[in-house]
């Protein structure tokens, strides 16, 4: 009897009507944990009933109070028949069972109810006594904290990175239950909704005891996901990260702690310097540079077996097992593979096992090199799950996949995957599961044993922060033709000329000019088929798909003469009778890495004159656009004299030679290469209609409107003067196909303009917030049924202060850091993090370099990375052709690069306006962003996550607006729960809040429509920085010591 | 058989389904504006590319159709809360700063003058609203705005009708209204309760700003609540004690005596102070004549309902067309109050007092010159 949960119903407000002849209710409550049930009175003839219960105290195992969650129902007493259910309310209590979270949720509740939408409010308190637990087998692990931020949690520091981990359980769908069809529609959406939070529970439950049996305390980068399978069933699946974090607070006076260690988590990383040995000078990494190789997983169309026999399980979903009942994870009994891959991963190589990250943004030091994205996908057939306690076939599906992805990281000479993500994309019985991330060499310092690379080891007294661009590979050894070159800034190693990642641009990387939002978007017909049949074609027509969208990346990538990626992101998605693509990544030019070619378009009839007209015509168009874009972006990166220090090397030349060619597909390069070997640029051939449509594709893509920047990765480089104003939005579009006989080109600029329009149309809902960004731009694409094409996007707008909108991008700061910092805090921290630095390794970061000459209050120190180089992976191996040559890594290499060490006294006086955003009323504004962090403020304290699955539905659609009434209701109901969750914790803000899932089917024949959606985020507590002026003194002493610390390391 | 249908698909792609949902409820002052004038979609579309956002933003037609529909969408979802604007302060749906609701609220009960003129003094029930398509026909407001500006003084009413204490700060504290806006609100519910003839021709010349001060003038002076303010209905019906003891002056026209000392203490104050003094002297019965036969009718419910216009017809019109100018009457009404308190055998200076002080600023509210 580890722990007594204790709740108490206080009031409740705005109920609705339930008795039509007097106009009121007569409400009651039942509040329900596993088997018990308690009620109140019933207080009669009010729609604002005071219950203000006494205390309904359950004594559960605290296995079960990971698992389940409090369930509130609201109804209306009726003396003569049944009562009335008004709405539920599920409150998560896991926030409840970390000591250092929350310590009692207590507040306003929506009434849900998923026929009806939001019906009144409820106030309600809830307590957890915890009790020692002394049991070493227990089944819980409470006190494990989970993060749905992706990098190390501002106001923690990262101890030890153990690694992946991973889980996932199975149940069927109470939706293709026998008993639905006798149930009314509101039962079985609560029976889902419950089924799924009790899933949701047992996972993070047994995720926590996996991180435990390594060691750590935490998650972070906990990616949680459904998969709707239909018949078959339905899975909840999770990965993350398993990390030991140390709150900073803990170390410093607590006066301090606030102000000092809650600062930016970039910083928090950088300047970690007071622990021991923990990550304290910047060991500036020096990552190598990604090389997209693109490797095309296998699609294997197995059909995983094992009918099912006996799968009696109705009783899953409506008995509320505790324990590990329902659905055990894949796991630990499961067939023979599994046990021997889980004894494996169990053991301490786990980490070898699947050396996997789902970070996108590291401590600093830790990313070395990046290798390029690599990704698998994989095609297979749904079967039903006869066993939910012995899920292996999903397991073993996914392990495969895992595997490969291993192998291709191996292929770029890496040891490590970060910005891992998987997903899936269900059409009836054909599952396509991918997974992608960055390959990478990491430096040891953040692991257990270390022994990760010794190599590199060596390099961590002073990598150049160019140092992650730098090939990871041998050079003469390439996985993939690629072309090399010196890198622009420390001129020693060798570097790409293109880098796609999946994580977020690295604080430390050096950026000319300005990023923005990158799409590839790909629309391909199929026949409708079925089974195995089904599943060959879509296999067969993979990887053409994944090679366009590769291919209009780079092209696009080039027309803004930029030369990488950052935080990109694949999805694919199967219909009926199509294959939808579609690719997100936020381009930049890295200064470390050569300055992309033109395009050049290349004619196969060169006797034709017209024809050359054209040609020369589309090419001159294209000259243009590459330089309007550059202006635009304000890519003006210094001109380099050839190669002048690095040895001979032929290839080298400034501008890359590209040739469009892939593994695969060998004849073509060949030919290609024949004829236009010669040519510096990337060729682009329009000898037939598709390559035709590749250009015009190219040049319809419309530039965000002036005072816009948008991007997929949580910042924008070089983007500095955020102010705290923001919107967070979900826009969420449908598309009916009304002309069945569309060709791939129709379709494609179908989908093309769909994309197009709506960013048009955000851009113009925004206009009031310019000058601004749109960051986290992130794109959901789904075919709910044929014909149909959904695209949700959720994203933050955050408004950046007019007057510094000018602010030189080069000097690299981290912004994160600058958003997060108020003056004041800038003031304070930079001698400090200066003198932390100057002194023992003035080399370690070329941004430390230029910073020092700085050192006035206004100075930034640009230094500082940001928590969130979120890179995100999406990951192929993509070939690139750079020829090899050997660069020898390993040794210490502290050049900075030219420009960076030139010291820019950044003088970023950016007075962050703190706005406040509005003053609270009588319902506490609660903020979301998808990001980490809320510019100009600083998280004090995270109170735990928040997962919710709900249903909606409906069955008199066009009473509710049709459609878009629909859904719009829908959403922002899941908003105001979400923030009233938030709120009820004692939080002001979520963040790193992202959709997860929206499902959206109708049927307006019968006037019917559901929605499923799916959030996550984690509840903080945010000070604004202009708060923390008071203690400054305190600050400051607690920065001195901080470095002092940081030096002694 | 079969249909033969011309399948020639000029439009390949429809939008299903397009909406918009910020954690902060984004609308436009202007898109609300539309909204609250009863545009329709696509007439709101036009009006704002008539405006020219579209040239300062590079949106499109569709951008603009699909942003324009999503705001009327919201404001629907919120028209509910708006109903019940205590309710727009701690509703958990929509995030919404606090001074954006203020500008919701203020907005949403915000009504046309013209609108509120042909609604005013009538009684607020079913039967007016069957009739807000004619008044929309004739002052060019949608009908839907009418039936929003019409359901707003209803619901006010049916609201502050039964609360005791002062009714423009009942309003203000149920409706979250602005202290002006509350105040019109005051006069509309007012000026219903007690069935004001507003509608004459003879007093169409009339703004709804000069009956709202009129109302504000009879509300702060008349009702019970100007004397005890904590009664029910005080400040929506007119004190009866009151108005009987308005009987009372009628001692100053049926006393000959009074009369013409009353009528000598004003022409010796008014001689050689105004153009008009003939007339006046002329007119001087006739004028008091009316003026107090107004204040002996008020206790029967069909005269106070004539009121103004039987201020109009015994005193404005006849001042009128006499060509006195404001200053003349003020002159006039001034020294005609003033000059009954010196007659010493009138003995009810307390009502004179009470009622000429709200006639006479009545009076001069009303004359238009």
């Amino acid at each position: 009897m580890p722990g007594k949960l204790k709740a108490k119903i206080v009031a409740g407000r705005h109920l609705p009507v339930m008795d039509r002849a007097s106009d009121l209710t007569d409400a009651f409550v039942e509040v329900k944990f596993g088997n018990t049930t308690f009620k109140t009175d019933v207080c009669p003839k009010s729609l604002n009933p005071q219950w203000n219960s006494e205390w309904f105290k359950f004594e559960v195992d605290d296995e079960d109070l990971q698992d389940e969650p409090l369930q509130i129902t609201v109804l209306d007493h009726d003396t003569y028949s049944a009562n009335d259910a008004i709405g539920k309310v599920y409150i998560d209590i896991d926030p409840l069972l970390c000591s250092e979270a929350a310590t009692v949720i207590s507040g306003w509740f929506p009434i849900y109810d998923t026929i009806h939408g939001i019906r009144g409010e409820i106030n309600v308190l809830v307590k957890v006594d915890l009790f020692n637990d002394l049991n070493r087998f227990r089944q819980s692990s409470c006190g494990v904290k989970f993060f749905c931020t992706m990098s190390i949690p501002r106001c923690f520091r990262a101890m030890v990175i153990h690694g992946f981990v991973e889980e996932l359980v199975v149940n069927e769908d109470p939706e293709y239950q026998w008993i639905d069809r006798i149930r009314t529609p509101r039962a079985s959406n609560e029976a889902r909704q419950r089924l799924i939070s009790l899933m949701s529970g047992e996972l993070q439950r047994k995720i926590g005891l996996k991180v435990l049996e390594m060691g750590g305390n935490a998650v972070v980068g906990y990616l949680q996901c459904f998969d709707l399978e239909g018949e078959s069933g339905l899975v909840v699946r999770a990965i993350g990260t398993a990390c030991t974090l140390d709150k900073i607070s803990s170390t410093c006076p607590a006066a301090v702690v606030p102000n000092l260690s809650n600062s930016s988590p970039s910083k928090d990383m950088k300047e970690a310097v007071f622990g021991e040995e923990a990550p304290g000078v910047p060991l500036s990494s020096g990552p190598p540079t990604p090389l997209r190789a693109q490797t095309f997983s296998s699609f294997s169309p197995s059909k995983s077996y094992s009918r099912q026999s006996s799968s009696s399980d109705t009783e899953l979903s409506l008995t509320p097992k505790t324990g590990m009942g329902s659905g055990g994870s894949a796991g630990k009994e499961a067939g023979p593979l599994k046990a021997l891959l889980r004894q494996q991963t169990q053991s301490a190589l786990e980490q070898r096992e699947f050396p996997f990250f789902t970070l996108t943004g590291f401590p600093v030091g830790f990313l070395l090199h990046v290798g390029g994205v690599v990704s698998a996908r994989s095609v297979k057939l749904l079967d039903r799950i006869h066993n939910p306690d012995e899920p292996e076939t999903r397991d073993a599906w996914w392990e495969e996949i895992r595997q490969e992805i291993k192998s291709h990281a191996k292929a770029l000479g890496c040891h490590a995957v970060v910005g891992y993500s998987e997903s899936t994309s269900i059409c009836e019985e054909v599952c396509i599961l991918s997974a992608s991330g960055t390959a990478a060499i990491l430096s040891s310092r953040f692991m257990q044993d270390g022994a990760l690379d010794t190599e590199h080891r060596f390099e961590d007294t002073a990598p150049p922060a160019c140092g992650f661009c730098h090939i990871p590979y041998d050079e003469l050894n390439m996985p993939f033709p690629a072309q090399l070159t010196y890198c622009h800034c420390c001129r020693r190693h060798k570097v790409p000329d293109v880098l796609f990642t999946t994580i977020d641009v690295p604080t430390e990387a050096s950026i000319t000019g300005k990023g923005c939002l990158i799409q590839a978007r790909l629309c391909r017909t199929k026949k409708k088929a079925q089974g195995e049949g089904n599943a060959t074609a879509i296999s067969n027509l993979l990887p053409f798909l994944e090679y366009e969208l590769h291919t209009q990346l780079l092209n696009k990538l080039k027309l803004r003469g930029m030369n990488a990626l950052f935080g990109l992101r694949v999805q694919i998605s199967v219909g009926d009778t199509m294959l939808l693509g579609l690719a997100s990544a936020t381009g930049v030019y890295l200064t470390a890495l050569p300055s992309p070619g033109g395009i050049q378009i290349a004619g196969k009839t060169p006797s034709d004159l017209t024809y050359e007209q054209h040609v020369s015509n589309m090419q001159k168009k294209i000259n243009d656009t590459i330089a309007k874009n550059k202006e635009l972006y304000e890519i003006s990166p210094p001109e380099w004299v050839e190669e002048v220090i690095g040895s001979p090397i032929p290839e080298s030349r400034q501008r890359s030679r590209i040739f469009r060619s892939h593994s695969e597909s060998s004849d073509e390069v060949l030919e290609l290469d024949l004829s236009h070997g010669k040519k510096d640029a990337f060729v682009l051939e329009i000898d037939d209609t598709d390559a035709i449509e590749d250009i015009h594709s190219l040049l319809t893509d419309a530039p965000t409107p002036p005072g816009f920047y948008s991007c997929n990765t949580e910042i924008m480089p070089g983007i500095y003067n955020w102010t705290s104003s923001l919107q967070m939005f979900t826009s969420v579009r449908v598309f009916r196909l009304s002309n069945a006989n569309l060709t791939n080109q129709g379709l494609n600029k179908i989908f093309n303009d769909l994309c197009e329009n709506l960013l048009k149309s955000l851009y113009f809902k925004l206009r009031s917030m310019v000058p601004c960004c749109l960051c986290h731009v992130n794109f959901i694409v789904a075919v709910p049924e044929d014909e149909l094409i959904q695209v949700a996007v959720t994203a933050v707008a955050m408004s950046l202060d007019k007057d510094q909108t000018q602010e030189n991008g080069r000097q690299s700061g981290d912004k994160t850091l600058m958003k997060a910092i108020t003056e004041n805090e800038e003031q304070l921290q930079f001698p400090l993090e200066l003198s932390a630095e100057c002194p023992s390794n003035p080399l370690s970061s070329a941004k430390g370099l230029s910073e020092v000459s700085g050192p006035l209050p206004s100075a930034r120190a640009p230094s500082v990375d940001h928590s969130s180089f979120t890179d995100r992976c999406s990951s192929w191996i993509e070939q690139i052709r750079l020829k090899a040559h050997t660069i020898r890594r390993g040794s210490i290499k502290t050049t900075s690069s030219l420009e960076k060490s030139s010291p820019l006294p950044d003088s970023r006086s950016r007075s962050l306006r703190s706005n406040r955003s509005c003053p609270s009323s009588s319902v506490a504004v609660v903020k979301m962003t998808p990001l980490s962090f809320l510019p100009g403020t600083k998280i004090i304290k995270y109170l735990g996550i928040i997962n919710m699955f709900f249903i909606r539905e409906t069955t008199s659609l066009r009473e509710e607006g049709g459609v878009s009434g629909f859904l719009h209701s829908f959403i922002a109901e899941v908003f105001a729960m979400v923030r009233a969750h938030v709120a009820a914790l004692g939080g002001n803000a979520v963040v790193s809040y992202s959709m997860k899932e929206c499902v959206f089917m109708e049927n307006p024949n019968k006037n019917q429509a559901q929605c499923l959606i799916n959030v996550s985020g984690d509840a903080v507590i945010f000070i604004r920085e202009s708060e923390l002026e008071a203690t400054p003194s305190q600050t400051q002493s607690g920065n001195v010591q901080t470095s002092s610390n940081g030096e002694g390391t | 058989m079969l249909l033969v249908v011309n399948t020639a698909a000029v439009v390949k792609m429809s939008v299903e389904l397009d909406v918009f949902v910020g954690n902060t409820t984004i609308m436009d002052k202007e898109v609300y504006q539309l909204w609250l004038n009863g545009y329709t979609v696509s007439d709101a579309v036009k009006v704002r590319m008539e405006g020219g956002v579209m040239e300062e933003c590079e949106a499109s037609a569709d951008v603009l159709l699909s942003d324009t529909m999503d705001q009327f969408r919201t404001f629907q979802m919120c028209e509910r809360l708006l109903q019940n604007p205590a309710k727009l302060a701690n509703q958990l749906l929509f995030q919404i700063p606090p001074d954006r609701q203020a500008m919701l609220i203020e907005r949403y009960y915000a009504f046309d003058d013209a609108f509120v003129r042909e609604v005013l003094g009538k009684k607020l029930s079913k039967g007016t609203k069957k009739d807000l398509d004619d008044v929309s026909a004739k002052t060019g407001i949608t009908l839907k705005s009418c039936r929003r500006q019409f359901d707003n003084f209803k619901r006010v009413f049916k609201v502050v009708e039964e609360l005791k204490g002062p009714l423009v700060e009942n309003i203000k504290q149920h409706f979250l209204l602005p202290d002006p806006l509350a105040r019109d609100y005051a006069a509309i519910v007012f000026f219903a309760n007690n069935r004001f003839e507003t509608g004459k021709k003879k007093l169409q010349y009339l703004t709804f700003h000069d009956f709202a001060f009129c109302a504000g003038q009879l509300i702060n002076n008349w009702t019970v609540g100007a004397v005890d303010n904590m009664v029910e209905d005080m400040d929506v019906d007119l004190d009866k004690e009151f108005l009987q003891d308005l009987k009372d002056l009628k001692i100053l026209i049926a006393d000959k005596d009074l009369l013409d000392q009353h009528k000598s203490l004003v022409c010796v104050a008014l001689r050689g102070k105004t153009k008009v003094f003939n007339e006046m002297e002329a007119n001087f019965k006739n004028l008091s004549r009316g003026l107090v036969n107004i204040a002996a009718k008020l206790t029967n419910p069909k005269d106070v309902r004539d009121f103004f216009i039987d201020l109009i017809e015994k005193f404005i019109e006849p001042c009128r067309s006499d060509r006195w100018t404001a200053t003349d009457v003020n002159l006039y009404l001034t020294h005609y109050t003033n000059s009954a308190h010196i007659l010493d055998s009138f003995k009810h200076q307390t009502v004179w007092t009470r009622y000429m002080g709200v006639i006479k600023s009545c009076i001069l509210r009303m004359y238009h010159e």
